[in-house]
Formats: structure tokens, C-alpha cells, sequence
């Protein structure tokens, strides 16, 4: 089941087109006016990047699109790059036209290295069609897309931990301040986008910022995508605008009944089903469009553990909160398991946690102890003094 | 003139820097390449390419180490990446990680001793939906079942062909 009925209804290079007629802040104007905010998860607002890297001093910037999609239970900017590539690059080449740049890189994760073929093809397509290269539909602007392939690393799709890679370094986060916008790739101003946000940038420039702000809600404007997977009838990608209940999006795919849902894949929260009339929006819970459905039977333990696993593995190692706070979460969590876990030993964890949330150098660190915190808070009932017997309705 | 190993090794580098540019952000490109290629890289490939990037051999060192798909360890010609993230994981990716230990007789993080498979783990491969996923090499199978686990074995071996096999199939009892 995949339905992207909003990138599937747009004209092609029609965005593109109205922003060869416009200055600079004109199509920056639009972008920020519409609200859209990045759909990679942090969610910046993307007029505002833009606009930053514009007023940025450099004679070469850089429009970098994150295709490094690795958070568990997240795959919807793979099926975007599979159907709507020409969406995404006509975005890139908008904020090209918007910034100042010449250069687009997409930074494609390795595990979609099976899409390599496909894209390069899309891209020779556009330069024969002169939508790249010099002298874009006879315009004089001037912009390419090169792809550069990740190498199997999570944190790269952390926006300056991507930079390193590019630079061919481990990698591992900046600090930031500089950001990128100023201080990116060999040190020039570079834009950092997620696809879906490129795509929809693509999007807000031909139908304009209004068409945008009457979907979703005041604060978290237009559509979004949503990768939905786990214990539903109809797992797949999906279009809805911002501010839907989960208990909405449970009935469009057949979960309802669910346990629990993990809202923002494994960095997000673990919601509850006493929860479930809560939105999806960045004034409530805010994700960049991983949904995992967890049925009755689910131990929410085994969920954290599989999450924890992943950080534990994931983490570059960087700074100490992160790399030994993780090892000390999946520990309590095995813990837990064996059912030795003390309540004063959990208070501990738990404060450990909210100091990797404060202390961890970037979103990593910051959000892995979400998921541990969220289900200590709404699932304490299931997972104290566990003994041999406790699932065994499981 | 007889050309050793090394020798074409080197060249084959030299050939990868002049495409990507002889500089830092060409390191992970080539290092891809000769991951690709030779199923490994070993300290003599990071030193040419060290020298051939005017850097110290530990850069690359820390590169290669640091990157999932990378890494210096000699690889199978086949590397099979099975995800183990949740969606994978509560679609029974168990069982299809215990069915290719089983036709392999190797553990995951271990490599055949013909040189031939790798099993590695994956972090979410982005095919949540279709669980359970796993990457042979760059190729893509969803909703594998441990059934299905000889199959996708099977589709790699016709590819050594009758000769190129140097050792008889292994058929565990």
C-alpha cells in the first residue's frame, strides 16, 4: 500500500519554472510563507535555512539532500526517490536558484545503493532536457546533482556528521554553532534538506505558500509522509496531512486495537493506546514520519531492547554521554528482562537518560533514551519484577 | 613483464584518485571501489591510498574502520546484510538468520572458508513494510522466509559456476 496522491498530482518542473521567474527572496519568501518545516525529523524551518545560506558570504555553496533515511521503521524517501526523483531534484535545483549554488549532492544512504542506476539515469535525462547543467531551460542559471554514496552509518544522517563523510572523514558530529548554513561542506555555505522537504519545496513553489498553509494545522502546515509499519493490516507509505490523531492513522492502515505506537521511529516516543486521540504535529509529537505499530501481544521490553541494540551499535562514540549511556540503558534493559531490576535502580536510569538529553553532543544522543523513557513511564505495570511466567500469555 | 598483485593494486588506485580528485573528500568513494572489487582493504591498499591523497595512512585507517559497509576484514564475494531492526525483527527475522547459519555453517560477522559468503547484520534497510529484508550484495530480497533463505543462497552459486567451485557443496546432517 503506498499512496503519494500530492507529489503524484503535480505538474513537472511547473515549480521550477515559476521560480526562474522570480528573484531570489521572492522564492525564499514563498518557502518561508508556507511554514514548511524539515521532514527529516528535527524540523527546521526551511525558508528560514534557506535564507540563511543566501545572506551566507561564499562565491560556492552547496545544496546537499540527506537521502541517509536510517531511522528504524523509516523507508518513505526511499519509494520518493523510486517515484518522484524528478520531484526531488527539481527542489534542489529550486534552492540552488534560491541560494546562490551550483552545486547539488545527494547523499544517498548504501544500503539504497540498488537505486544508484535508476537516479544517475534520472539525472542524465534532466541535463539532456537542460534542467541541469548551464543555462537551465534557457535561463542563466546554472546548477548540477552529483550522488555521493554513504558507507552504512545512521549518524550521517545527522546534517554535519553527513558533511564529514563528504569530506571523507569518520562520521562524527560537529559542534554546532557554525552551522552548516554558513560553515558546511569545505567550509562553504551549504543547504542541508531531507527529500520529502526538497520534493515538497518543489511542490509549494507551483501551487504557492497558500495551497500549503490550508493543509495541517496553524503551526505544522501541509502534508506529510509517513512510513507505517509493525502490526497492522496494511503496512506501506502513506499521505496525511499534519495534525492527524494517531487513532485516525490507526484506522487508515488496520491497526486498530494496537498496543502501543512509536511515534518518530526508535529516537521517538512510545505512545500509549490511552494516548491515541493525540496529533501528529510538531506542536504535539513531532516525527519525521516513522509509525511502528505494536499489537497486544508485543513485550514492550523486547521493543526497547531491539532499540537500544541499535543506538548501542549506532553511536559514534564521540562524546561520552552517548557512546557509555546507551551501553548502561541496554544493560538496565536486560536487567529488567531477568527481572532484577530495583525502582531505585530504574529512577536512576531514568535520570541517566534525561542527562544524555541534555548532555549528548547532537540529536543522536539526545533522542535514543526517548523510547527508554516512554515506555519506563507508560508501560511500568508490564515491565517490573518480571519473572519466568510474567508473558507467558505472550 | 610480470605484473604482481600489488603492482596492479596500485595502479588500479592511482587510476581512482585521478578520477575522484586527489583529494580528503575522495577518500570514501575509493575506498568503495576497492571495497567493491577486492572484498577487502587491506594495509597496503591504505597506505597507496594514503600517499596517493597526501595523507597518513591512519586517516584512512580511521575511515575505514569507522563505516559499516566498509571495513579492512576480507569479505565474501556474496555479503548477505540481514536487517535486524524492529519491523524485521517482529516479522521473524529471527528465524531466517538461524536458517542461513544453518546452510552456511558460518555466524553472522564470520565469512565462509572458500571466501565466498559473509553474514553481516544490518540496521533498518528502509524496507519496514516487507519485512523481512536482507541486501545480497547490492541486490534487494524482501519477505524472506527461512524457506526461501536456499533459494537466494542457490541464485549465488549458479554464479561461481561448475569450475570456479573449488570445494564440493557442504550439505550439513
Amino acid at each position: 500500500m503506498n499512496t503519494l496522491p500530492t507529489f503524484n498530482s503535480m505538474t513537472p518542473e511547473a515549480g521550477l519554472k515559476k521560480a526562474l521567474t522570480l528573484s531570489r527572496p521572492d522564492i525564499i519568501e514563498e518557502v518561508r510563507s508556507s511554514g514548511l518545516k524539515g521532514r527529516g525529523g528535527a524540523g527546521f524551518p526551511t525558508g528560514m535555512k534557506w535564507n540563511f545560506a543566501a545572506a551566507a558570504k561564499g562565491e560556492e555553496k552547496f545544496i546537499i539532500c540527506n537521502a541517509d533515511e536510517g531511522e528504524p521503521g523509516t523507508f518513505k524517501d526511499r519509494l520518493i526517490l523510486q517515484e518522484h526523483a524528478d520531484l526531488v531534484f527539481e527542489g534542489m535545483t529550486i534552492a540552488g536558484k534560491a541560494v546562490g549554488a551550483k552545486e547539488g549532492i545527494l547523499f544517498l544512504r548504501g544500503e539504497y545503493t540498488y537505486l544508484k542506476p535508476q537516479l544517475e539515469a534520472v539525472l542524465a535525462k534532466r541535463r539532456e532536457q537542460k534542467l541541469l547543467g548551464k543555462g537551465i531551460l534557457g535561463s542563466d542559471l546554472e546548477f548540477d546533482i552529483r550522488i555521493f554514496m554513504g558507507a552504512g552509518a545512521y549518524i550521517c544522517g545527522e546534517e554535519t556528521a553527513l558533511i564529514e563523510a563528504l569530506e571523507g572523514f569518520r562520521g562524527e558530529p560537529r559542534n554546532r554553532p557554525p552551522f552548516p548554513v554558513n560553515t558546511g561542506f569545505l567550509g562553504r555555505p551549504s543547504v542541508v534538506n531531507n527529500v520529502e522537504t526538497l520534493a515538497s519545496a518543489a511542490c509549494i513553489l507551483q501551487k504557492g505558500s497558500a495551497w500549503w498553509t490550508s493543509k495541517g494545522t496553524e503551526k505544522s502546515t501541509g502534508i506529510k509522509i509517513f512510513s507505517i509499519s509493525g502490526d497492522c493490516q496494511r503496512p506501506g507509505v502513506y499521505e496525511f496531512p499534519m495534525g492527524i490523531t494517531i487513532a485516525q492513522l490507526l484506522k487508515e492502515v488496520g491497526g486498530e486495537g494496537a498496543k502501543a505506537v512509536q511515534v518518530g521511529g526508535a529516537s521517538g516516543q512510545c505512545i500509549p493506546a490511552s494516548q491515541f486521540s493525540r496529533a501528529i504535529a510538531f506542536e504535539d509529537i513531532p516525527t519525521g514520519g516513522s509509525i511502528i505499530v505494536f499489537g497486544q501481544h508485543r513485550d514492550m521490553l523486547d521493543v526497547l531492547h531491539n532499540f537500544m541494540d541499535f543506538f548501542v551499535d549506532e553511536s559514534c562514540g564521540q562524546c561520552t554521554p552517548c557512546r557509555r549511556g546507551n551501553v548502561k540503558l541496554l544493560e538496565g534493559i536486560e536487567l529488567l528482562k531477568e527481572g532484577k531490576c530495583s525502582m531505585a535502580y530504574l529512577k536512576e536510569l531514568c535520570s541517566l537518560g534525561e542527562t544524555m538529553q541534555i548532555a549528548s553532543k547532537c540529536g543522536l544522543g539526545q533522542s535514543s533514551p526517548s523510547a527508554f523513557l516512554s515506555v519506563v513511564q507508560n508501560f511500568r505495570e508490564e515491565i517490573m519484577g518480571r519473572t519466568s511466567k510474567t508473558l507467558s500469555h505472550v | 613483464m610480470l605484473m604482481t598483485g600489488r603492482e596492479r593494486l596500485a595502479g588500479e588506485i592511482q587510476a581512482l584518485a585521478e578520477k575522484y580528485g586527489k583529494q580528503h573528500s575522495a577518500l570514501i568513494p575509493i575506498v568503495q571501489e576497492i571495497k567493491q572489487k577486492y572484498r577487502q582493504v587491506d594495509s597496503f591498499a591504505m597506505q597507496i591510498i594514503a600517499d596517493q591523497l597526501g595523507i597518513h595512512p591512519v586517516e584512512v585507517y580511521s575511515v575505514v574502520s569507522f563505516y559499516a559497509f566498509l571495513g579492512s576484514q576480507a569479505q565474501g564475494k556474496y555479503i548477505i546484510r540481514l536487517c535486524r531492526t524492529i519491523s524485521c525483527d517482529m516479522q521473524g527475522k529471527d528465524r531466517v538468520m538461524r536458517q542461513l547459519e544453518n546452510d552456511l555453517g558460518i555466524k553472522f560477522g564470520e565469512t565462509t572458508k572458500d571466501g565466498k559468503f559473509s553474514l553481516e547484520w544490518a540496521n533498518c534497510m528502509g524496507m519496514c513494510d516487507q519485512g523481512p529484508a536482507l541486501l545480497v550484495n547490492e541486490k534487494l530480497h524482501t519477505r524472506v522466509t527461512p524457506e526461501k533463505v536456499h533459494e537466494i543462497l542457490e541464485e549465488c552459486r549458479r554464479s561461481f559456476g561448475v569450475h570456479a567451485t573449488e570445494q564440493k557443496e557442504v550439505h550439513l546432517v
